[in-house]
């Protein structure tokens, strides 16, 4: 079989896992975003308790592999009686792992944007919660978007450690196709220029992104200003 | 005597150990314009921010239109639509055109239509002669532009008071006319005025009122024609004698 060949009949079985591991990672990076915004705002402008809960939640996470976070949850928890599927599992780990980072990136841009811009938000009337919503966010959106890409992008490799709980994403695929070949080193080729397309993509698309939301000489440079 | 707007009451504040500001106490009425005088760090932008509570005293009273805003009950985020306030630093709001920093606050704090608060903002914009600056950002202006976008947003909000915390001593020297301009015309129209101002001219020229502080207490206060022109303490003449080559 020529390589031509095994990868036309690869494509379906990595198709799969291209998707599962699109899913995985968009869900992921949701939860962080969801669960690291938050937490980004506690840290910045919270009373001293918000400040060391989010402090000790970034430290915990990120100090500590995602695999052995991914193994606490998969197999460790079970003995609590808490069970998740391999998916679900995989998803809650990436994503408060994840959570973790966004925290920090998050913070650098809410610092990015200063504290003057907040003391006006709140001179003309507006509540903290408001002036965050209204003035802060949108900035920190745009702020955050070359550092968050980077996130968005390890998450996607980050994913492939969710073969170990048999997730059936990209690597799992791998496998999968070895064992059926014997061609290892053809189907990691093929499976790296899988996650190098896809990546190559997301960066396109990031620094479409950006280009769009961009504001005249709003930078981080003129925002500290 | 006209109605009195504002009325600080013995204000202490401490930093740490240091007492920034040492019992102060302030009245201020309806259309009147009082400068804050004195050295740097003397506590002048924080008895300022004392009186719409971005900095809370540690003791003593500030009255609002007769609310006390050191009443914990009160709303204080409703009390500060009350009053306008200019930073040194400008702190407009860097994603918004020139015209939506000024109808923000209509907008969200006020509950205006969109399309009434635009047309509010073209108002004010006009009035500090930006209203082709609309729709530029903060980065696309100069400092005296923004400075005078800042004035347009406050006065968006039809403060009964403004607070203006050296709206020109961030700005360079050719740009600080045009927002003092702005500044002495507000006060010509009748807007009560705060003002913490190195600009020993404009407070002589626009004050009703001159407070001289220094040490965190009041030193001397008085109308500008006495203050600049015969001070009653050795600290003031010392302080306005550094001014000198302003009045040249």
């Amino acid at each position: 079989m020529s390589y031509f060949d095994f990868f036309i009949s690869s494509i379906p079985a990595l198709l799969r896992g291209t998707v599962i591991t699109l899913e995985m990672s968009a869900i992921s990076l949701l939860i962080g975003l969801l669960v690291g915004v938050p937490l980004a705002f506690a840290r910045v402008y919270g009373g001293k308790v918000f400040r060391t809960i989010s402090l000790v939640y970034s430290e915990i996470l990120r100090d500590t592999p995602v695999l052995v976070q991914l193994f606490v949850v998969y197999y460790g928890l079970p003995e609590f009686g808490i069970v998740f599927s391999p998916l679900v599992a995989g998803c809650l780990t990436l994503g408060l792992n994840s959570a973790a980072y966004q925290i920090e990136y998050f913070r650098g841009a809410i610092l990015s944007v200063g504290n003057g811009q907040m003391m006006a938000a709140r001179a003309l009337g507006m509540s903290q919660t408001k002036a965050i919503l209204v003035i802060i966010l949108p900035q920190v959106l745009r702020l955050v978007i070359p550092t968050w890409s980077n996130e968005a992008i390890s998450m996607i490799k980050n994913t492939s450690v969710c073969y170990l709980i048999a997730v059936p994403e990209l690597m799992t695929q791998a496998k999968i196709l070895i064992a059926r070949y014997y061609n290892t080193i053809e189907t990691y080729s093929t499976v790296a220029i899988y996650y190098l397309v896809i990546i190559g993509v997301m960066t396109i698309i990031f620094s479409l992104i950006e280009r769009k939301l961009r504001i005249p000489t709003m930078t981080i440079e003129s925002a500290k200003k | 005597m006209s109605r009195e707007i504002l009325r600080l009451e013995n204000i202490h504040k401490c930093y740490g150990s240091t007492e920034v500001l040492k019992g102060i106490d302030l009245s201020v009425h309806e259309s009147e314009v009082v400068v804050l005088l004195g050295p740097s760090g003397t506590g002048k932008s924080t008895l300022l921010r004392c009186i719409n509570m971005l900095t809370v005293p540690d003791k003593g009273h500030v009255w609002v239109n007769g609310k006390d805003l050191t009443d914990p009950k009160i709303n204080i985020n409703h009390a500060r639509e009350h009053m306008g306030m200019v930073f040194q630093e400008f702190n407009l709001f860097a994603h918004l055109s020139a015209i939506d920093n000024v109808a923000v606050g209509l907008v969200k704090v006020q509950g205006m239509k969109k399309s009434a608060a635009l047309e509010r903002a073209k108002f004010e914009l006009e009035k500090v002669g930006l209203s082709d600056k609309a729709d530029l950002y903060p980065g696309q202006l100069s400092g005296g532009q923004k400075q005078r976008v800042a004035i347009a947003r406050a006065l968006a909000m039809s403060p009964d008071v403004m607070l203006f915390d050296e709206p020109t001593s961030a700005l360079d020297p050719e740009l600080i006319g045009e927002v003092l301009e702005v500044m002495q015309k507000l006060a010509q129209d009748g807007m009560t005025m705060v003002c913490v101002t190195h600009e020993m001219h404009f407070a002589k020229k626009v004050a009703n009122r001159a407070i001289f502080m220094e040490g965190g207490v009041i030193v001397e206060e008085g109308s500008p024609a006495e203050f600049f022109d015969q001070p009653k303490t050795d600290r003031a003449r010392q302080f306005l004698g550094k001014f000198d080559s302003q009045f040249e």
